[in-house]
């Protein structure tokens, strides 16, 4: 009897923990959903009466605010390319050709981003910037972005095509493919699952990114989104819930929407080897 | 089609040889089988003539063209991998036709001939699938019809057979056989296998640490074998190979060990100048040429009985002898041996092989020496 009122006990303490735990998580998640169709939204959770898109009208009218969208796209997509382009042809080089050293070349980069990208190399990257008369432009956002992703990028595609057997190229080859044309026909499309990761994880870092835009540019037309927000405060220096709300919902749903098109589009999947 | 030879090849990997001073030439028409164990250097062979790597030194020729330093695409070849190599994001008619892609021909006669070959392998009606939805018969089949979709001067396979189970492999090989004599293709074929190699080869050259040792047909492979490296490794189970002393008295040889009575061998005048009394040989004998004594044979060996092993038509019947060396025979026998007795083994003369002190055969009389 005891011993089973015990295991009764601890069963039910485990589960209002976990039960806690959960709810810390999930009730950001519902203001998040409820708070953009109120018109009164404040930080405590409510359910709108009446659902109204009155706060959605409101970002709308503000252009600040959309361009900050449009902003965050374009240095998203600019690092994105960059990223992939860059990790794909540098990674598939590391994995295939004889460098000598190239494992060491990796975990060296691997290394010094962690750095870069950092804030503790903020003051260099603010002087370097300068320095190239690229202060306040989205393109010095993009390749320090760029230059800090990279490296973990080409560390987790390199990894990747290790593992995907050169015979594949060699047969490609063999049947009389140009070394581009294997790459192109047969290990690009082996690749792309990884690539897609990468693109994935890079689109995300940049999007929700705050400190780099928010040193590298002066002027306020160039914002990106995270730094918008950042913005919408009343004269009185009280956060402008309503729009506040709003603007979150439209700031995450690129995110959304790229999650759900590569799940659709790909799958998440890797071909990876056949099963002899 | 086309010959193919190798002229002095050397490859090596930084400290590390991995062909050494090979001289092949295979002629047209012909089944080529590079035979030796795991690191011989026979996978590396057969790369420098796909162009996947290139000699150290020496030069690669097919028919008259030297290839040594030609991209694989300009060489006219067709490769089968061991792992098949098939591009999983390709269905089986695809990957079959790439060959024919990169040659810039139209999809339509693409797919003709993709449809064609693989009538002919009997993979005609899974064109539409998915490598990873096929078996591994058929993944093998699916390779090889995308190495005979277009004309090529020579066939390389590398292993092609070793992931099947072993009835998919003995069908794979007659198929293979029948095949290659059927379209009188030049193949180059590498294989640890040696009954494989027997089985396809017009010859083959076996390896051993990146040299080849014997290149020969099969059966004079199998009869005589250059070195005991080749005696040991083709042939199943493997030949008993003894250590054994020499005695020349008045110009002829007999061979001496512990419960071996052996007369006088015929070797060659040449062969017996060259040894003295004392010197360490090696006899071999292969196990299907060993019976049980009875009684007082003259050419007899003696041992422990070790294991009695029935395999059905035969039994693999093994002694053990003083100095913990083995011996094995095939027997086909119903005799009950009790194990630990002693058995006597008896053989012809005209089935043994010599072999000296530096492990190369040593000639009979009347036997060229290899």
């Amino acid at each position: 009897m005891n011993r089973q009122f015990r295991l009764f006990a601890s069963r039910m303490g485990f589960s209002v923990l976990t039960a806690l735990i959960g709810a810390g998580f999930a009730l950001p998640l519902i203001w998040f959903l409820f708070a953009p169709f109120n018109a009164r939204a404040e930080l405590g959770i409510a359910i709108p009466d009446p659902f109204t898109l009155s706060n959605f009208a409101e970002v709308f009218r503000n252009g600040f605010a959309l361009r900050g969208l449009l902003n965050s796209l374009v240095e998203s997509v600019g690092g994105v390319i960059l990223v992939g382009l860059g990790a794909t042809l540098a990674s598939y080089a590391l994995s295939r050709s004889p460098i000598p050293g190239k494992r060491a070349i990796t975990y060296v980069l691997l290394l010094f981003s962690s750095v870069v990208s950092g804030s503790a190399a903020m003051v260099p990257i603010f002087l370097i910037v300068t320095a190239l008369r690229l202060i306040d432009t989205q393109l010095a956002v993009v390749l320090v972005f760029a230059g800090g992703l990279m490296p973990t990028a080409m560390f987790i595609l390199r990894d990747f095509i290790d593992g995907i057997p050169r015979s594949y190229e060699e047969s490609a080859m063999v049947a009389g493919a140009s070394p581009l044309q294997a790459f192109f026909d047969v290990a690009l499309p082996v690749i792309r699952p990884g690539i897609v990761v990468i693109v994935v994880w890079a689109f995300v870092n940049i999007w929700g990114s705050f400190l780099i835009p928010f040193i590298l540019l002066r002027s306020s037309e160039k914002m990106p989104a995270s730094v918008a927000i950042y913005s919408f405060y009343s004269e009185a220096g009280t956060p402008v819930v309503t729009l506040l709300a709003a603007y979150s919902l439209l700031y995450s749903l690129p995110v959304i929407a790229l999650y759900l098109f590569v799940s659709w589009k790909f799958g998440f999947r890797f071909f990876g080897g056949i099963k002899a | 089609m086309a010959t193919v030879r190798f002229e002095n090849i050397r490859k090596s990997f930084g400290a590390f040889t991995a062909v050494e001073d090979a001289n092949i030439e295979v002629g047209d028409g012909e089944f080529v089988c590079l035979l030796g164990p795991s690191g011989c250097g026979k996978t590396t062979s057969l790369r420098m003539i796909a162009g996947l790597e290139t000699p150290t030194s020496g030069r690669v020729l097919i028919g008259d063209r030297d290839v040594t330093h030609l991209h694989p695409r300009d060489r006219r070849i067709s490769m089968v991998f061991q792992d098949y190599a098939l591009y999983p994001h390709m269905n089986l008619a695809d990957n079959i036709a790439y060959p024919l892609k990169v040659r810039g021909e139209s999809e339509a006669d693409r797919h003709r001939r993709a449809r064609e070959v693989a009538d002919i392998l009997k993979i005609g009606h899974l064109l539409e699938r998915m490598p990873s939805q096929i078996s591994g018969g058929q993944q093998q089949r699916t390779s090889l019809a995308r190495a005979l979709v277009y004309p090529s001067d020579v066939y390389l396979f590398d292993e092609p057979l070793s992931n099947l189970d072993a009835k998919l492999r003995l069908e794979a090989r007659g198929f293979l056989n029948h095949l290659q004599r059927d379209l009188g293709m030049t193949a180059i074929y590498v294989t640890h296998d040696q009954a494989e190699a027997m089985a396809l080869a017009t010859r083959i050259a076996v390896m051993d640490a990146g040299r080849i040792v014997q290149y020969a047909p099969p059966l004079e492979v199998y009869r005589r074998p250059a070195t005991t490296f080749v005696a040991n490794f083709v042939g199943n189970p493997p030949m008993n190979l003894l250590p054994v002393e020499a005695q020349i008295s008045e110009g002829m040889l007999t061979c001496h060990a512990e419960g071996l009575s052996l007369e006088p061998l015929p070797l060659s005048r040449a062969a017996t100048a060259a040894l003295q009394t004392g010197s360490r040989l090696t006899l071999g004998i292969r196990p299907e040429h060993l019976g049980i004594a009875n009684g007082a044979d003259r050419n007899a060996i003696a041992g422990k009985l070790f294991a009695n092993e029935n395999m059905g038509p035969e039994a693999l019947v093994t002694l053990e002898r003083a100095d913990t060396e083995r011996l094995t025979a095939r027997i086909f026998t119903d005799d009950i041996l009790r194990l630990g007795t002693t058995v006597s083994l008896t053989f012809d003369t005209a089935h043994v092989h010599l072999f000296g002190p530096d492990g190369a055969r040593l000639p009979f009389d009347g036997e060229e020496r290899p």
